[in-house]
Parts: structure tokens; sequence; C-alpha cells
């Protein structure tokens, strides 16, 4: 009840905060239309001013805004924007209510009336070279390397059908209806020719996932859904923009002509050349890329620079050439991103990926504002005709053409989608930013009846945006789509491996040319040439294995800062012992097992996505870490309470009793090196996203004798915390921490003993000491004292899906 | 069995046994000689011939279940030295899609003969049972690719799932039971 209170409190506050920051907004947009009136406005004339001074008296005190202008009022617009979004945030239920882009249309529309309002002229943040050369690209890569690759790729010829197809039916549908609803005369609308109604449905037919992701995303719908929406995203921009352009280009070549059937084809194949050549174009730099950041180990900081500016290149390059320049950047995005990520330095990559969501989040604002600003203006024409039947026409054909297409792709594939698919799939095309950018750059002289547009694209957006986005969550919810399969079963989980791998081996056998043989035929080409050009030496083989070992230091110095360091593990080891006792599993060690199971597969299968377009999905690693120290202090106060009890052979009959059985080697020498880097004072105390990884990577003797020196500096830091460690081993708290099962999903990984001959003494010096701890256990003093030669034994943050960036 | 491809009937045969068409067992004959290079018998080494299969993590156990004879249904137990080409087909007809024009009770033949398989790799000593220590066996194996686990972590899972199953039935997994 309180916190109720207190959430709404925050709200008000937060509400009260924004109204304090329009308030100066507003009065600056005021006093300005005075001042700019007499101006003029887009010349920083800082000198004018001054002289003017001169000819009066000298002023203590100036006020230039026009030098300012563009720069503050567009950093106004986005810090508004963001100040909304933590508010948006604050209060619990909005987000869960609407997607955020709506959020962002609704801060638009305000700014926008306010600068109605006051009738202040907006600064011209928006033109095509500007919205092209600045504002898309951020977009477009953000887009690209966020992308998961593996769905992507295994339903590769789907969503490739499905886009490029479906961009096609969609623009050529919505244009052809219009135009066919143009020529009645009733409607005044004669004069919008084929080409412009081409060039409409084009523009119209551009969709933008990011609300219907966010969506599924929280209903956990399946792979493959998500991967479709997604991936037709990303190539739709792509084709709808090419399409764009080329209607544009038939406008102006043919404006009183008629068009000829040689134009038709050489449209056709220059959609062809434009798409697959951004593409190349795209592959090409990636590699570059990927191939300058093998150098970059002594300066790490420019290799963010490297991955943006290669990106952008790439975009700009393909676009001298009229080429498609989306495209390029996407696939230089996902070509780089793997090699990048192997090579870059743990900050840098952290960078990367920060940097990349702040810019696309930063376009996506103004362009959203700008859409605000439009809405509540003056260039708008309505034509009840023209806009509700757009409308109309956008859903019909979004639908036929999902219906037809799925149809014929599902004789193809090995997971047909089935119709409630499709109709979620038919229902998520909502427009968005694009769209809106689009019409808005239409060249006047071209089209007469912009405003019209303009106006039928808002209408269109608004719609899609607040009553698709806001009934999709609903509408997913009731057609119970296809939830990834969270079963709570390692049996199943055990038995579908089995038939994978039976499967696939059959396959190969029998020489069945199958998605698995290209996958694995490029996985092979890649390791023998491509990672021996493109990634540094002495890089652990496999990839797995670096990625696992950045998050492991990143873990290790969250942990050292927790304090939490190696507890637990002497009651964890405990239950080492305790394999022939049955004890009900909980869920969260059925689901670590199925993670395990689901991970080490040598075709990793991701189980649930996660993509949002204004966040890093950020938050999990610190839960995870704020559980493993719950969990530890409730394990604790288990063995301490359980303590007299012998170790072996007694049956749990509790169900408080949340150790797991499974093993997980310890990571040493990560640790160590952990430590090491923690000595130099490269903490990296950002949180990572959500890679984390089950099994330990058991980096062999060579690298681990370099890090042995490392160990003396271990219990010195160990001695600071044992103080903390005592406060908590203090508290007896209630047994039944049933709460805490249920809110932690994911277990902390038990470390053990490596068999590895390096470690033997360690080891012994372990087991005797459980022996001790066994004995002495109620005293908690003692089991720290203990942990002093215990060095080297700490926890490891549990898994989540195993989600490669 | 070289020559014998071209004559009708014997594939006719094969093809009426199997399920397979026509096409189907041509394909595979191919590559039943490309794999035995040319011998009229697969070997176990044969499989070797196949660089793809090194990747999968349970190979040793697929290419058992190719000699397995309860799989050929010669016997009740017991590994086959080397199969010929019928043996072949029948191995590989396990794998065939379910058809639309199969009734209820082929259906459920079918489906049967496909769990059989399944339960066939797992029970490696034929007894017809599969016990904790099979299916240790098998969910290392089925990690086995990856390095960095442990042994025991594979047999942390196998007893979990053991003892999952054992909160529905007892003990070990037998045949009929096993029903997952």
């Amino acid at each position: 009840m309180g916190s109720q209170i207190f959430r709404h409190v925050n709200f008000l506050n937060w509400l009260l905060l924004l109204l304090s920051l329009e308030c100066p907004f507003a009065a600056t947009y005021f006093e300005l239309s005075t001042l700019s009136s007499n101006s003029t406005q887009y010349k920083p004339d800082h000198h004018d001013a001054e002289g003017s001074a001169q000819d009066e008296r000298l002023h203590v005190f100036t006020v230039d805004y026009n030098y300012v202008q563009i720069p503050y009022e567009v950093t106004l617009w986005i810090l508004l924007a963001s100040l909304a979004k933590i508010g948006f945030h604050l209060y619990h239920r909005l987000p869960s209510l609407m997607p955020e882009c709506c959020l962002l249309i609704v801060i638009g529309a305000l700014v926008g009336a306010i600068i109605f309002g006051t009738d202040h002229k907006s600064p011209p943040v928006m033109t095509t070279n500007i919205y092209f050369l600045y504002l898309l690209p951020p977009i477009v890569l953000e887009e690209g390397y966020f992308m998961p690759t593996r769905p992507f790729f295994e339903n590769f010829v789907s969503i490739l059908w499905w886009s490029v197809l479906g961009s096609l039916l969609n623009a050529f549908g919505i244009g052809l209806s219009l135009y066919g609803i143009c020529q009645i005369e009733a409607f005044g609308l004669t004069d919008v020719n084929l080409l412009q109604n081409l060039l409409f449905g084009s523009l119209i037919s551009a969709v933008d996932p990011v609300a219907a992701l966010a969506v599924f995303e929280e209903a956990s719908v399946n792979e493959q859904l998500y991967m479709m929406i997604f991936g037709e995203s990303l190539l739709n921009d792509g084709i709808t923009v090419v399409l764009y352009n080329i209607f544009i280009a038939f406008t102006q070549m043919h404006r009183y002509e008629e068009i000829e059937p040689v134009d038709v084809l050489a449209g056709f194949a220059r959609f062809f050349v434009v798409g697959l050549g951004g593409v190349l174009f795209g592959i090409v730099f990636g590699f570059v890329s990927a191939f300058m950041t093998r150098f970059t180990q002594n300066i790490s900081a420019i290799e963010p620079l490297l991955v943006f500016m290669f990106s952008y290149l790439s975009y700009l390059s393909a676009e001298t050439l009229y080429i498609s320049g989306i495209l390029a950047m996407t696939a230089c995005a996902v070509t780089m991103k793997k090699y990048v990520e192997e090579n870059v330095s743990q900050n840098s990559y952290t960078t990367i990926k920060y940097f990349m969501k702040m810019l696309s989040s930063v376009s996506e604002t103004l362009i959203f504002v700008f859409m605000g600003v439009s809405t509540v203006g003056r260039n708008h024409e309505w034509n009840w005709a023209f806009v509700s039947f757009t409308l109309l026409f956008c859903l019909i054909w979004r639908v036929l053409s999902v219906f037809a297409l799925f149809y014929i792709s599902n004789k193809f594939r090995t997971y047909p989608f089935t119709i409630k698919d499709q109709l979620i799939i038919a229902y998520s095309g909502l427009r968005g930013a694009s769209s809106f950018s689009l019409a808005f750059l239409l060249p006047m002289y071209l089209f007469p009846r912009k405003n019209m547009f303009i106006t039928a694209t808002l209408v269109v957006i608004y719609f899609t945006v607040f009553i698709q986005g806001i009934t999709i969550g609903p509408l997913v919810k009731y057609l119970d789509v296809k939830k990834t399969n969270k079963k709570e079963c390692i049996n199943e989980e055990i038995h579908v491996r089995m038939m994978d791998h039976l499967k696939a081996g059959i396959e190969d056998i029998c020489g069945h040319w199958s998605h698995y043989q290209l996958r694995d035929k490029f996985k092979k080409f890649d390791t023998k040439y491509l990672k021996k050009i493109l990634i540094r030496e002495n890089q652990p083989k496999s990839s797995i294995v670096s990625l696992y070992k950045k998050l492991e230091i990143k873990q290790a110095i969250e942990l050292a800062e927790s304090g939490m360091i190696s507890s637990a593990a002497s009651t964890t080891s405990l239950q080492s012992y305790r394999n022939q006792r049955m004890h009900r599993l909980s869920p969260e060690e059925v689901e670590s097992m199925r993670d395990m199971l689901a991970h080490s597969l040598y075709q990793v299968r991701q189980r649930t996505l996660s993509y949002n377009r204004h966040n890093l999905p950020t938050e999990t690693n610190e839960k995870q870490a704020k559980e493993i120290l719950i969990r530890r202090q409730n394990s604790l106060r288990q063995s301490v309470r359980k303590g007299n009890s012998l170790p072996w052979g007694k049956p749990a009959s509790t169900k408080n009793v949340r150790f797991l059985s499974l093993r997980y080697g310890t990571h040493h020498p990560a640790r160590r090196k952990a430590r090491h880097d923690a000595s130099t004072g490269d903490y990296s105390s950002d949180s990572d996203s959500m890679v984390s990884i089950m099994f330990s990577p058991q980096l062999r003797a060579g690298s681990l004798g370099a890090n042995r020196h490392q160990q003396e500096m271990v219990p010195m830091e160990q001695l600071d915390r044992r103080e903390k460690l005592s406060d908590f081993a203090g508290q007896r708290g209630t047994p039944s921490k049933q709460d805490h099962t249920a809110r932690i999903r994911r277990p902390a990984l038990m470390p053990k003993p490596q068999f590895d001959a390096v470690f033997e003494e360690e080891i012994q010096g372990y087991e005797s000491e459980e022996e001790e701890e066994a004995v002495m256990a109620s005293r908690p003093s003692v089991k720290w004292a203990a942990e002093k030669r215990n060095v080297r034994h700490f926890h490891k943050a549990p898994s989540s899906p195993f989600w490669r960036k | 069995m070289g020559s014998s491809h071209s004559m009708p009937e014997e594939i006719q045969e094969l093809a009426d046994k199997t399920g397979f068409t026509l096409e189907q067992i041509e394909h595979l004959h191919r590559r039943f000689k490309q794999i035995s290079g040319d011998q009229p018998t697969l070997r176990k080494e044969s499989f070797d011939r196949i660089p793809d299969l090194e990747f999968n993590p349970i190979r040793s156990k697929i290419v058992r279940a190719f000699f397995d004879k309860r799989n050929l249904r010669q016997a009740p137990d017991g590994l086959a030295d080397e199969i010929n080409f019928e043996d072949f087909l029948t191995i590989m007809s396990y794998f065939r899609p379910i058809e639309m024009n199969m009734d209820e009770e082929q259906l459920d033949h079918f489906r049967k003969e496909k769990l059989k398989f399944l339960f066939h790799m797992y029970d490696s000593d034929n007894d017809g049972k599969i016990t904790l220590q099979e299916y240790r066996k098998v969910v290392e194996e089925l990690l086995s690719r990856n390095p960095h686990l442990e042994k025991e972590s594979a047999r942390s899972i196998a007893d979990g799932a053991m003892m999952e199953a054992a909160s529905i039935c007892v003990g070990q997994m037998v045949g009929p039971l096993w029903v997952v």
C-alpha cells in the first residue's frame, strides 16, 4: 500500500518536473516569436548583435538566441523526450499498457502544440539531407547490429520471401487500389495520378516493428514469429526506400509522358541491383572493419570509432552509387559484429552497444517529435475519402499479403506458421517513423497534394501505433500464441535434443542437403579462413569461451564489489557428495539444466529473444548478482542450521534445501585474470547485456600458468570481506524461502573441484575443510576462518538464455 | 548389390518393404555406394567417410544404431558387423515422414517403431530397459561436444531427469512405460 502511494508520488514528482521544464520551454518559444520576427532566423549572427549593441551603449547582458537556436531546440526536445521516458517507466502500469513509441508521439504532439501555439517557426531539422544522412543511419545500424543472427539465418528464406514480396505486394496493392479510388470523381482526387499513388503505397507500407516486438518479447512468443517480424522490418526499410527512390525517379522522368515497359523493366532490374549491391557493399565493409579491429589492441579507444565510422562509410558509399545504403549498413553490421566482438576490449564492446542505442534513440525521438510538430500544424489537407481508404487498404492488403504469402511459404517450412501466427503478423503491421519521414520528404513540386499525403500518413500512423499497438498485447494473450517452449521437464529437453542431433546425423548420412548442411559449411569456412584473418591471435578457440571470459571478468568484478565471494562454496560442495539422494528439483534447477542442454549443442539454438530499441537489456545481470547474493545468504543459513547433521546419506526431506547437484567448473583462471584487471583499475562497472553462459571454460594449463602469481592477491581481498560475510551468517532467517525460489529464475552455479593436476592440493584442502565444517558448522566464525584457505571458489552468476549480440 | 538396382522387381520389393519411393531408393543407393566405397556392405568404419558427422555429439550412437540388430529386426540383441543395402534402407525407413494416407493403426505402429528406434539408442546393453547408467551415458554424449562441461554436470542432468521420470514411474525406464 505504501509503495503504491510512493509510486504515485514519484509519478507526480516527475509530472511536476516535466511541467516545470515545459514552462521555460514555452516561454522561450514565446519570447522567440517576438525576437525572431525581427532578425534573420537561421544565421548565427553573433557579431551583428554586438555591432548593434555598440551603437548604443555597452550592454551588460545580451541575449542572442538565434546563434544557438537550432541546437538548443533540438537538445531541448531530446531532453524532454528523455524525461518523458523516465516518467513513463516510473509509472509501472504504463509500459505494459502501451508501447513506448506512443509516448514519443505524444511528446512530439505536445511540442508541436507549443510551437504552434507560440507561432514559432520550427528549425529545419527535418530536410531530406538531414534525414537520410544523419537521422536514418543510426536507426538502421542499431537494428542491424542487434539482430539475432542465428534465428535470422535459420529463417532466412522465409523472411526474404515474406519481406520482399510482402512489401512489393503491399506497395503495389495499396497504390493501385488508391488509384482506383482516385478515379472516382466524387472524391475530388482525380489529379493524383498512378505514379503518385504507387509512391504513396510504397511509403505507407514501411513497417515499424518496435512496438510489436516489445509486445512479443513480453509475451514471450515463439522465436519464429519474433524473427519474422524483426527480419521483415529490417529488410522492409531497405526495400521501401528503394521503391521510393525508383518511383521518385520515375516521377521526375515521366511527368507528362507515359511510362514505357522498358522503364518498368529497368525499374525491376534496378531494384535487384540496388538490393544485392547494397548487401555486397555491406559485407565488404564489414570484413574490412573487422580486419582493422584485429590490430587495435593498444589503442582500444578507437575501436568504437572504427565500428561506427565503417558502418557509416558503407552507408554513404552505397548511397553515392544509388545503391541501398540501408541494406549495406545492415549487412555491414551483421558481418562485422561477430568478429568485432571477439577483437575489441570489454569497454569498447559496451561502449559500442550503448552508443548505438543512444544514437538510434535520439534519432527516433527527433523523428517522432517532428511528426508531432507536423501534426499540430497548418500543413494538412483533409480528404475523407483518401484518408479512410488509405487506412482501409493498409489493413486489407496487409492481411491479404500475409495469408497469401505464408500459405505458400508454409509448404516449404519444417515448422509452418499457424493461422494464429499469421493473424498476429498481420495485426502487427504498425507504421512508424519511416513512413512519416518519407511522406514528409516528398518534393512539393512533384506532389502538389503533398499535404494530403502527409495527413493520410499521420492518420495511419496514429491509428496503428495507438490502437493496434495497445491492443496487440491483449490480442496475443487472447490468441495464446504458441510460446517459447518453457517446459518444466528435463526429460523432454533431453529427448528433443537427442532427436535433433539424430536428425542432423541422419541427414548427414543420407546426404540430404538441408540448412544444417549450409550452416556447417559456412562454419567450417569461417573457422578455417575468416577467423584466422579477422580475429586476433591469442584468442581462445571457441567464441563461446571468449564471450564467457568477458562475462566472467565482469561478474567477478561485480562479485568482488558485492563482497560475497567464496562463502557458500563450502556449503554447496557438501552437496556434491549427495548424488545418490533423491531430491525434488526446483524449477530453477530444471531451468539451469535445460539451459545447459540448450547451449551445449554444436548448433546453439536460442530460446528467448529480447530486442528493445530504447533499452539495452541491462537489468538482468544486476538482478542476477543480487539474486546470487540472496541465494547465498539463504544457502548459508541453511547450511549453518543444518550443520550438525552429517552431510552424507541423508535424504533431503525439506524442500528448502535449494542446492544444486550440478557442478560446474571453477573459473580460477578467469577469476585471477579478473583480479588482475581489477587491480590495474580496469573496472567496468556497467552491467552487460544478457550474455551469460552456464558452463565455465577451462582454459588450459598454459594460460593458467601466467595467472597463478595473482593468487596472493585474493586472500587479501578476502580478509576484508569477512566482516561482511559474518553479518550475513549471523542472521538466522526463516527457513522457508519459497518466495526467493520463485523469484530466482536462475540458480547460482556451484563450483567444483577442478580435475586438473595443477590444483590437486587445493582439492584436498577443500575436502578436508568440509569435514571440518560438517562438525563445526554451527559456528560461523570458524567457518569463515576455514574460508581463508579456500580461496578459489565462488559462485558464478546464473545463466540467462544465451544471447549472442 | 551393384547390379540389382537395374532390376525393378527387387527395387519394388524394397519399396514395398520399406515404404520408400523408387527415386528415394535410387538416391539412397547412390549414397550407400558413396559411403561404402562401392562395397556391397557397410561397416562401422565406412561412416568415417562422412565428414559432417564428425561434429555430431552422438555420432557413435547413431552409427551404432545402424548395426543394432534390434533395429534391423534380425535378433533381439547384438550388433551386426556389416549391413547391406537392404538393412541400410530398413534403418532409413524409420525416418520417413508420416504420410497422409495412413490410417490410425498404421500411424500408431509407425510411431511406435520410431519410438523403439530411439529407445534402442538409449538402451545400449540391449536389455530392454534404460538404467540410470545408460541414461547418464546418453546425456554425457549429448554434451560431449562441449569440452568445457564436466562429466559431473552431465551426470547430474541425467540424475535429475531420472528423478523426474521417477516421480511418474519407478526405478528404471522400461520400454512400454517410456512415453514422454
